[in-house]
């Protein structure tokens, strides 16, 4: 986890001096925000990576001389299918179609949307398929 | 696509690679079948396939409306379509090339596909959110297409959306709106796919697969979903803001309310130059990865490569404003400086192109044509990049043809010579099969013949003064004689993507087997079958440099001194999933 972290506090530190500089040549509000934003985009996530590692050591997929065997076990639970990924999509379809063509697309929209969140919550609960 | 068999031979036999045994039924979900089994998929392989197929039919609808616009400016009054229609086809033709085929191509597409495969993953992180990825993209693409059916046709404003063009007095109708909420879905699509890609290459690589010896392309994947994750967010919140000024009152990019039309070129843009790495970056990848291979060397430089990555990523979100520079609102030295920097690490990019294919063993199949293709275009691209980070001669051409020319140099150099190149090499990957190497060869020649004759002229007329975006121009100031050479190239490269085609039909009506590793490859996707099973891998070889499969394959090979501990084992361990 050391170089992962490493990265997104890399992100953190060049766009906190980007934007510092920025700032005080600039004095432009919009960018710096973005500057600004940009570094806890790194800075959040990248500290978080970086705790994880002091409390987890090298995993095997850090370490230079890992064996295979050492990835061995349960790597994830996969779902190998789900029709909740479609329903929420055409869910969010129908509710943006609602900003653009009338408030009739929202309800059916609301309902697909509701349907998709409760059916992949029951599913990552029990673990099965569609 | 899925009932595609592969019979387990090896490459060419010449080489010696191992076949190991492709027990895909075994593996096989126990899951719904047919059409119902594409829309529950949640495997990476097939969300891949179906961003790759649908971007690429967005990448011909959007070609044809290119030869639209050439076949209208080939004359200088002609009148084959009317200015509306002129405006609704180049900022369509920008919409779908920009946000629908060579983003999704890259990181919903090829990414999807291939980078699970090279860091020995049975999946993305999130094999759900991944499925919902491609539906929010495939409703975006159809709602952005719904744009020529409402009433008063498809945005005008270019692809670019300049406030206060875009407001609802100027751009009334529907047409912005479902222009506006295709990028809202297609937005979220794509930050989705960035969290993805990175919670897949943190959390999921193979023992051994340390990140400095992860593919070069997995790496341009990681940095492009990191950019992904800056830029999209800006883009999404822009255009709601947009939005809310079109219907709700708001006025926040209106000057009489007390806003600022400069605001939305600030947000735009800071989207807007990440989006053009974001566009390249996996390009970049692709080339990457096919140099190496064809040159029978490892890529020279691996961390230069690396770093140069991370500098352009992060340089590229340091220069928005030189967007902007003809406003007079921003920063010249600033933006002009860090612009003129990122020439730098691209510069090192292209020397370790360059290095690793001195004193190899070239090969020139069709893949390796698209990749040398690439250089040259992208060349071009970034050298009159350089230029145009000057202010001074940014002045002079903005909003000519020579930034017209500029981009599709660029862009056509990485989306379309690369992203082919890809396509070209991982084909047998996909399907277990081969397209065939002349129809690539005659591919790639027409296509280069007709990119320089396509975008050459249009920096000459661009210095000449022709403004991009009109229909119509002047037939006394000499534009017309470049337009037409133009013209004609832009047909000679739509005559090439036939070829594309046929050679697509010809692979499926008469397929020749191609086995597990037809180019004696270097990276781990082709050590599992072709195409992979269910979960990819049934076996992995040990990971002891950045290119396993060719140490697995070549035991012997005198190991080129690039980094440490490179002692191949020929030991093949099973991997319990």
């Amino acid at each position: 986890m050391r170089n992962e972290s490493f990265i997104l506090l890399g992100v953190a530190v060049f766009f906190g001096i980007t934007g510092l500089v920025y700032w005080f040549t600039s004095y432009e509000d919009g960018g710096t925000a973005m500057l600004a934003g940009t570094c806890l985009l790194g800075l959040l996530p990248g500290s978080y990576y970086f705790w994880w590692h002091r409390r987890m050591g090298f995993r095997p997929e850090d370490r230079d001389d890992a064996t295979i065997e050492e990835g061995a076990g349960e790597v994830e639970t996969f779902p190998s299918s789900s029709i909740w990924p479609f329903v929420l999509g055409m869910g969010a379809f129908m509710l943006v179609l609602a900003f653009a063509f009338g408030m009739w697309f929202f309800f059916p929209a609301v309902g697909l949307i509701l349907t998709a969140l409760v059916g992949v919550t029951a599913e990552s609960r029990r673990g099965g398929h569609v | 696509m899925t009932d595609v068999i592969t019979p387990a031979i090896t490459g060419d036999g010449s080489r010696g690679s191992v076949a190991v045994e492709a027990p895909s039924h075994l593996h096989e979900e126990h899951g719904p079948t047919g059409l119902l089994k594409w829309l529950t998929s949640t495997d990476h392989k097939v969300i891949g396939m179906s961003y790759m197929i649908t971007s690429i039919i967005l990448f011909y609808v959007a070609g044809i409306m290119a030869l639209v616009m050439r076949l209208q400016l080939a004359a200088p009054n002609a009148s084959l379509v009317s200015f509306a229609q002129y405006n609704e086809l180049f900022t369509m033709h920008g919409s779908l090339m920009l946000y629908l085929f060579a983003g999704p191509f890259a990181f919903g597409g090829l990414a999807n596909y291939i980078v699970p495969l090279q860091v020995g993953a049975p999946d993305m992180a999130f094999p759900r959110l991944n499925a919902l990825s491609y539906w929010l993209y495939l409703s975006g693409s159809i709602t952005m297409m719904l744009g020529f059916l409402v009433a008063g046709g498809a945005a005008e404003f270019g692809w670019v959306a300049y406030a206060p063009l875009s407001n609802a007095a100027n751009s009334p109708g529907l047409g912005p709106d479902v222009w506006i909420m295709a990028l809202v879905l297609t937005g979220f699509s794509a930050i989705f796919t960035g969290v993805n890609l990175v919670a897949t290459i943190f959390y999921l690589r193979a023992p051994g697969m340390t990140m400095f010896r992860m593919p070069i392309f997995t790496w341009n994947m990681l940095v492009t979903a990191i950019l992904i994750l800056i830029a999209f967010p800006v883009l999404t919140s822009a255009l709601v803001m947009l939005f809310c000024d079109r219907h709700f009152g708001t006025h926040i990019f209106s000057v009489q309310g007390g806003g600022s039309p400069i605001l939305w070129q600030n947000l735009f843009w800071f989207f807007g130059h990440p989006e053009v790495y974001i566009l390249a970056l996996p390009y970049f990848g692709i080339v990457t990865e096919i140099i190496p291979v064809f040159s029978r060397k490892p890529v020279f430089g691996y961390k230069g490569m690396v770093f140069a990555t991370l500098s352009i990523a992060a340089l590229s979100t340091g220069v928005w404003a030189h967007h902007m520079f003809t406003t007079g609102v921003v920063l010249l030295p600033f933006f002009s400086l860090l612009s003129l920097l990122i020439a730098v690490p691209t510069g090192i990019k292209f020397f370790n192109w360059i290095g690793t294919m001195w004193r190899g063993e070239l090969q020139f199949s069709a893949a390796m044509l698209f990749c040398i293709g690439f250089l040259l275009a992208f060349l071009m691209g970034g050298v009159t990049g350089v230029m145009l980070a000057s202010p001074p001669i940014d002045f002079f051409t903005h909003d000519t043809y020579f930034v017209v020319a500029h981009f599709h140099q660029v862009l056509f150099g990485t989306a379309v010579f690369a992203g082919f190149a890809g396509i070209y090499y991982w084909y047998p990957k996909f399907f277990g099969r081969m397209l065939r190497e002349n129809l690539g060869k005659w591919h790639f020649w027409l296509m280069f013949i007709g990119f320089w004759v396509t975008f050459m002229p249009q920096y000459i007329v661009g210095l000449l003064g022709m403004p991009r975006r009109v229909a119509v121009y002047p037939s006394n100031l000499g534009w017309q004689s470049y337009n037409i050479i133009s013209t004609v190239g832009a047909f000679i490269i739509a005559a090439s993507f036939a070829i594309l085609l046929w050679n697509f039909w010809v692979s499926w009506r008469h397929p020749i087997p191609c086995g597990d590793n037809p180019w004696d490859a270097h990276t781990l996707e082709w050590f599992t079958t072709s195409p992979p099973p269910h979960h990819n891998y049934t076996h992995l070889p040990p990971i002891r440099s950045e290119r396993p499969t060719w140490d697995y394959h070549h035991p012997d090979a005198p190991a080129i001194p690039h980094g440490e501990g490179r002692e191949p084992k020929r030991d093949k361990v099973l991997v319990s999933s």
